[in-house]
């Protein structure tokens, strides 16, 4: 049977940009100082000051549309939205409203491990706007107070609307997490939610199925997610609500006014907003403080030509050129450009692709996890994981010793491969000493010839043991193979 | 002639020659201020002492030998509208009767820089909302040649200080003719310059794609100097235009050759005050004889200018006033008392004798404490005209009205710079009336909100289409000074300095002075 509805959900983003200044002032932007040290005249909207574009910010969004496929505006007006609110000083916000930089863009989602479809979620636009300030409610005591903090104020922010093509909590997650991907590769965001660099509201509502057609629902916002996880979690649980809903009132896209819901991570629901009577009429007109920002067609594939690989383009090439799967290239690029830079450093040197990408998520991504650190800080450079890696592929080292006993003395030491496995006096040994060995401890323990003579042959996994206690250096492997080539015959 | 009688230029050259100290120059505006203000009412506040202190610096920085900055040691007064460090700035307004900002307006930096001496602060209608000085929260100022009269609006005290000769110089500010009507009505010399040309940096908004700074002063000579001085690119102020600001004050008495004048028949229609058309035609002659051409001309959109004006200066000033709102900036309401007030309500309504469910319904009508913080500081802070500003702006920009008359309205100033574009390519200035009639008698049009926007006829479609206007005395009607103002295509301030120069070189309409009780 398949399902009674279908989920619709739609994405807005705002997206901190990573500026030094703020977009209208020279204040910093940084994160955490203490409230109200990090404003000036501009920022808290003193009489008498004008705002001045931070073109560092618009270049950042240029950036960042041109990476989502956005048409680019060649002139771009600002404009006031205006409101009433405490942390927002000048009782209104500059931002664009009916001429975007940018609009009519797309972001292309797939999973390896086909959770979802792929699919190409479409961008209405994405915007530059400023930032309001941050109101703290200490009701301790009884004391109703809010305190103002206005460090954020006229913070750069982008925001992007996608279209509403995604059709499930996971393809919404998929979006963002190729999404933050994507930002992080333009280096244009920190992207951290905790701070608050990237938030995400949710527009869903559903198409029941009906024998009559499709009947759309009320359409709900959703705010105060997170993280993806949440934002996943809630556009499942909003779903499943309005499912019922639908079931028990029959209510209808345009029925009722859209709602804002919240959600509450603890408890694991939405809850509804207070309704405000009136909808509100922000009285957006054109900012007469700002001039148009022009942008021409030269400077558009200045940017283009600028932006460097993006996520989608280097997974492709990553399973073209080294042969690896869609796994993990997936795994690779997620990790962020330094490490694809090692991963193809590592691959270009060891000659076999596939073995540095299990080399690295098996060993090098555990070890960055283990001591939190990032790969260009990491001890073993990509040359000396791939000399190991080549002399594991060579024979000169089991790969069960290249990793525990060599890889860790790189690690701690800084050494190379090589000078391990000297200083260890590791080195390969040769076929006609294997199979005297071999020999010798096939005859020592006859109950085992017999049981490989009979094609029992993991018996012979019991002489492993032995044999590493009498020389150390052989490949567990190629004794094996030896064993069982030459026990037929003994 | 007296002291004061003297013009800026005048005064700067006895300052120079050591004739003149700075000190006593400053001594001089402080007694005429002493003596008259009670009547004129020009000034909303005067720092003596600061005034005279930065006098004495400077003139012991001349008596060093130092070069001086080009206003050396003359006094400026300041429309009480922009930015001084530290010093309160009022506009006019109970709101910001405390307010004291922690920074200098672009304009008041470049005349520290210039060794002007501050003296004082003007009065001006609220946030220079206003064409009589009457809406200023602190009293209206008289007209010096009459004080049962308006001196004109919003920079009223602006013009009369230089009118009573209390100070050779002042800074006023014209967002639809508040420099160049109450100089006419005053009988002194205003000059609104280009939209671009002069920083808004550190003034206090009211419509901010209209606003401009502006000098008033005796003479076009005076207010090339000053204009001098305060003009250029400002990079605080991304409306300001990076071009050159030409040397007015070297080249204002320069005659200019061949001038054609364009004379609007719109300016002459009905309405227009026969004695004022008598001396816009007289003042017209006199260019005549100096040589120039009268050329007839049409600016057919500019009766739509008042109607166009009082959508969009509403519009922008009803979000450059909301950041007062009590949080931030701004009289806050005694909340003490509005929250027992507040509680008072909710009581009334849950012990009315209405039924429960209406009683509930009307408290959850109520305002939110913030809501009413918010409403009650405005509706405290705020005079009327600043207020039904504020609802008309509010009004034009709702959904719903916004293509109607704001989005109209925007079309229209189109149309009305296109008017002077056409008419720019055959005349070199635009000449006429600065307003239809002398000064009315204060308090005559306050019960007319629409009379009163009138005012405005021939001032406010400069501010709309961004171009430079330049007004001069020309004349007198029962003792009441006459204004001519004259139109310059963008940036050519120096043309209407320049052609304003010239008629003053002919005619001492400039010099005359009114006779203070």
């Amino acid at each position: 049977m398949t399902a009674p509805y279908t989920t619709i959900i739609g994405l807005e983003i705002h997206v901190q940009l990573a500026t030094a200044s703020k977009l209208f002032c020279g204040c910093s932007t940084r994160f955490g100082a203490p409230p109200n040290t990090q404003t000036c005249q501009v920022c808290i909207g003193m009489p008498g000051v004008l705002p001045v574009m931070n073109r560092r910010a618009f270049e950042l969004g240029l950036r960042t549309a041109v990476a989502l496929n956005c048409q680019i505006a060649p002139f771009t007006k600002w404009d006031r939205k205006n409101y009433y609110y405490p942390d927002l000083p000048k009782g209104y916000q500059i931002s664009q409203y009916d001429l975007p930089f940018s609009s009519e863009g797309w972001l292309d989602i797939s999973d390896p491990k086909g959770k979802i479809e792929p699919r190409r979620v479409g961008i209405i636009r994405a915007h530059l706007e400023e930032d309001a300030g941050k109101s703290m409610h200490d009701e301790a005591a009884g004391q109703a107070d809010s305190r103002i903090d206005l460090n954020r104020t006229g913070t750069p922010l982008l925001e992007i609307v996608s279209k509403p093509d995604m059709r499930s909590p996971a393809e919404a997650k998929a979006f963002l997490t190729e999404l933050k991907l994507l930002l992080t590769y333009l280096g244009v965001s920190d992207c951290n939610m905790q701070e608050g660099s990237l938030r995400v509201d949710a527009n869903v509502n559903l198409h029941v199925h009906t024998p009559d057609g499709n009947v759309p629902t009320p359409i709900v916002e959703i705010k105060n997610m997170n993280s993806f996880r949440a934002v996943e979690r809630a556009l499942a649980y909003e779903a499943e609500r309005q499912w019922q809903v639908w079931q028990e009132t029959g209510q209808r896209l345009g029925q009722v006014p859209k709602q804002t819901r919240g959600w509450d991570d603890q408890a694991n629901v939405t809850r509804g907003q207070r309704h405000k009577e009136e909808s509100s009429d922000y009285r957006y007109f054109p900012e007469p403080d700002l001039v148009p920002a022009t942008v021409t067609a030269a400077e558009v594939e200045q940017v283009r030509a600028e932006l460097g690989e993006l996520p989608a383009a280097l997974r492709t090439r990553l399973e073209s050129t080294y042969g690896i799967t869609p796994y993990d290239s997936d795994v690779l690029v997620n990790q962020g450009r330094e490490l694809v830079a090692y991963f193809i450093a590592l691959a270009d040197g060891a000659g076999d692709g596939k073995a540095a990408a299990n080399w690295l998520q098996q060993d090098v991504l555990r070890e960055l996890n283990a001591r939190d650190l990032s790969i260009d800080k990491f001890p073993v450079s990509a040359a000396r994981l791939a000399e190991l890696i080549a002399l594991v592929k060579k024979g000169d080292i089991d790969h069960t010793r290249a990793r525990e006993v060599v890889f860790v003395e790189m690690l701690s030491s800084g050494k190379s491969a090589a000078d391990v496995l000297r200083e260890k006096g590791i080195e390969r040994v040769d076929e006609s000493e294997l199979e005297a060995l071999a020999r010798e401890l096939l005859a020592a323990n006859p109950k085992i010839l017999a049981d490989i003579k009979q094609g029992t042959t993991k018996a012979a996994g019991a002489l492993i043991g032995q044999a590493k206690k009498r020389n150390p250096n052989i490949s567990p492997n190629r004794l094996l193979e030896i064993c069982l080539a030459i026990a037929p015959g003994m | 002639m007296t002291l004061l009688e003297k013009t800026a230029t005048e005064l700067l050259a006895d300052l120079a020659a050591g004739r003149l100290s700075s000190a006593e120059l400053v001594r001089a505006c402080l007694e005429q201020i002493e003596r008259h203000d009670g009547a004129v009412h020009a000034f909303l506040r005067v720092d003596s002492e600061r005034a005279l202190a930065q006098a004495k610096a400077i003139d012991e920085r001349r008596a060093r030998g130092d070069k001086l900055g080009p206003l050396g040691g003359l006094p400026v007064a300041i429309k009480d509208l922009l930015c001084d460090r530290d010093e309160l700035c009022t506009c006019g307004s109970r709101m910001l009767e405390n307010f004291r900002p922690p920074y200098d307006a672009a304009v008041i930096e470049k005349i520290k820089a210039a060794d002007g001496v501050l003296l004082g602060r003007t009065n001006l209608d609220e946030f220079a909302m206003g064409g009589s000085t009457e809406n200023s929260a602190f009293g209206p100022t008289c007209n010096p040649w009459d004080t049962t009269r308006i001196a004109g609006g919003s920079s009223g005290g602006a013009a009369a200080c230089v009118a009573a000769r209390m100070v050779p110089l002042s800074i006023g500010t014209d967002t639809g003719g508040s420099i160049r009507q109450p100089a006419g009505l005053c009988g002194v010399t205003g000059l609104k310059p280009t939209y671009g040309r002069v920083s808004r940096y550190g003034l206090v908004a009211f419509a901010s794609s209209l606003d401009q700074i502006g000098p008033l002063a005796q003479s076009a000579e005076d207010a090339a100097l000053l204009l001098e001085v305060i003009a250029g690119h400002d990079p605080r102020d991304s409306t300001s235009v990076p071009k050159e600001v030409p040397a007015y004050s070297k080249s204002v008495n320069k005659p200019l050759a061949g001038l054609r004048l364009g004379i609007a028949r719109e300016h002459f229609a009905a309405g227009l005050d026969a004695e004022v058309e008598r001396a816009v035609r007289e003042a017209i002659k006199v260019y005549q004889s100096l040589g120039a051409k009268v050329v007839d001309i049409s600016l057919p959109h500019g009766k739509y200018g008042v109607a166009c004006y009082y959508v969009i200066a509403p519009s922008e000033a009803s979000s450059n006033l909301a950041r007062y709102d009590g949080v931030h900036y701004g009289h806050r309401t005694d909340v003490r008392i509005m929250s027992e007030a507040l509680e008072a309500e909710r009581a009334a309504l849950e012990h009315g004798s209405a039924g429960r469910a209406a009683a509930e319904a009307a408290v959850a009508q109520l305002d939110t404490p913030l809501v009413r913080m918010y409403r009650q500081s405005r509706a405290e802070g705020f005079g009327p005209e600043v207020k039904r500003r504020i609802m008309l702006g509010t009004y034009a920009l709702s959904a719903g009205y916004y293509d109607a008359y704001y989005l109209k309205a925007l079309k229209v100033r189109r149309l009305i710079r296109q008017d002077y574009d056409t008419a720019f390519k055959d005349v070199d200035l635009i000449v006429g009336p600065v307003t239809s009639t002398p000064a009315f008698k204060i308090g005559e049009k306050s019960d007319d909100p629409l009379a009163m926007y009138l005012v405005d006829l021939y001032t406010v479609s400069a501010n709309l289409a961004g171009v430079g206007g330049i007004v001069v005395p020309c004349g007198q009607s029962n003792g009441l000074p006459i204004g001519l103002q004259l139109q310059a295509p963008p940036f050519e301030e120096e043309r209407l300095l320049r052609a304003a120069a010239m008629y003053q070189r002919e005619t001492d309409w400039h010099r005359r002075a009114p006779t203070l009780a």
